[in-house]
């Protein structure tokens, strides 16, 4: 499990509107690139001090790649990071106002208390 | 010394901006009443003619993250540019820029490092919604020099809620400390009950209304006591995933005083989370 790692991906996708229209686009692509050339990158250092071990699982890959939030959420991601980059990629589809973030709870609504643990 | 000209304690809508400049069909129906609301409320502040805002607020992800995360941090900078691209996205936000009072932030951070809290400090802090938004609904002229204090309530492990309670006492003794004639006021904003990315979150109301008619009730009447015995890390997970933001109010009842009651208080029950208004005016200050 990798949770910083899935958290470190929503975060900086999310703070740039060119990769959240890449993400939109062609999810499984940003993710393989994002993997490769950003996920190691220190967001304090530069790029010639980068990590050298950070990766995702399989099945945290996949959930990325299929823009799966509700795998997001059972994997404990940040449920404020996942949220805040998943309106800005799908509210723009939904008419009625608040309707993507409606459907979303209802996405979720198999889960109860406690929910899944979100420390890093 | 310095005066604590008011100390005041909010939720903070990142919606607020957008519902009470709104107009025509873009204009929700319960605007009018908010913003009625927030002008009685932002009253309650130019009454108290402050010089200074300290204000307490937390990083929602923006500046600060997980591969260096504070506890409890002051910003001591001459200017604070503030709000970013993704409030802008979400919830329409202006930038702004806010100067700074690097005098009472240094005050601050010694003070407060010597008194028992390893601050950490920024000389080059960007601010978001959780400082901005009480400055649109308190003071949107933006005009007063502020010290950003900014609590994790946000990334695991978080301190206990007895140190918010713990700091915001601490702070509103340093500031009575502070050489000098400045009118402080303290404002800190946080949530009620609160659920973000979740299957509560964006109901009708907040999702455990039980929670807020509790939780405003222990602010109103500063009953640190109930509030501290009923609330835990642990517990706050409870009335929705995001109510750790309930520390922040603990905060500002630490500024405000065991059992004092506030002078001032409002809500309104609005869909998604609940709104609540505290203002407290100091004895000195009156």
């Amino acid at each position: 499990m990798s949770k910083y790692l899935l958290d470190k991906f929503l975060y900086t996708i999310d703070r740039d509107p060119e990769l959240v229209e890449r993400y939109r686009a062609d999810p499984r692509a940003a993710v393989t690139w994002w993997e490769a050339e950003r996920a190691n990158l220190v967001l304090s250092l530069p790029e010639g001090e980068r990590s050298t071990w950070l990766t995702f699982t399989d099945t945290e890959r996949e959930a990325l790649a299929t823009h799966d939030y509700v795998r997001l959420f059972e994997f404990g991601a940040h449920p404020f990071l996942t949220l805040t980059l998943f309106i800005a990629l799908f509210e723009r589809d939904y008419d009625e106002p608040l309707g993507f973030q409606l459907e979303y709870a209802r996405k979720l609504s198999h889960f109860s208390l406690p929910y899944p643990d979100i420390s890093t | 010394m310095a005066t604590v000209a008011a100390v005041i304690a909010s939720t903070h809508h990142p919606f607020y901006y957008r519902a009470s400049t709104a107009t025509g069909a873009d204009r929700p129906p319960f605007a009018d009443e908010w913003v009625a609301k927030i002008e009685a409320f932002r009253e309650t502040l130019t009454r108290a003619r402050p010089d200074i805002l300290v204000m307490v607020g937390s990083d929602h992800f923006h500046q600060l993250w997980l591969d260096n995360m504070p506890q409890f941090l002051i910003g001591k900078a001459p200017f604070y540019d503030a709000n970013y691209y993704n409030e802008e996205r979400e919830f329409g936000l202006p930038r702004m820029l806010l100067r700074g009072d690097e005098e009472l932030s240094a005050h601050l951070l010694r003070q407060g490092l010597d008194a028992g809290f390893d601050l950490a400090f920024s000389n080059e802090l960007r601010v978001d919604h959780s400082i901005t938004c009480p400055l649109i609904t308190l003071r949107p002229e933006a005009d007063l020099p502020i010290v950003p204090v900014y609590t994790n309530i946000f990334a695991p492990p978080l301190p206990q809620p007895r140190r918010f309670v713990e700091l915001g006492r601490t702070i509103r003794q340093l500031v009575e400390s502070w050489p000098g004639e400045a009118r402080v006021a303290i404002i800190g904003t946080g949530h009620l009950s609160l659920e973000l990315g979740g299957p509560r979150q964006f109901g009708p109301h907040g999702p455990d209304p039980e929670f807020d008619r509790k939780a405003v009730g222990w602010i109103a009447s500063g009953d640190l006591g109930s509030a501290l015995a009923e609330v835990s890390l642990d517990s706050l997970w409870l009335p929705g995933n995001a109510t750790h933001g309930f520390m922040d109010f603990m905060l500002m009842m630490g500024v405000a005083g065991e059992n004092v009651k506030a002078d001032y208080t409002d809500s309104l029950d609005l869909f998604h989370t609940m709104e609540a208004y505290f203002t407290w005016y100091p004895e000195a200050a009156r």
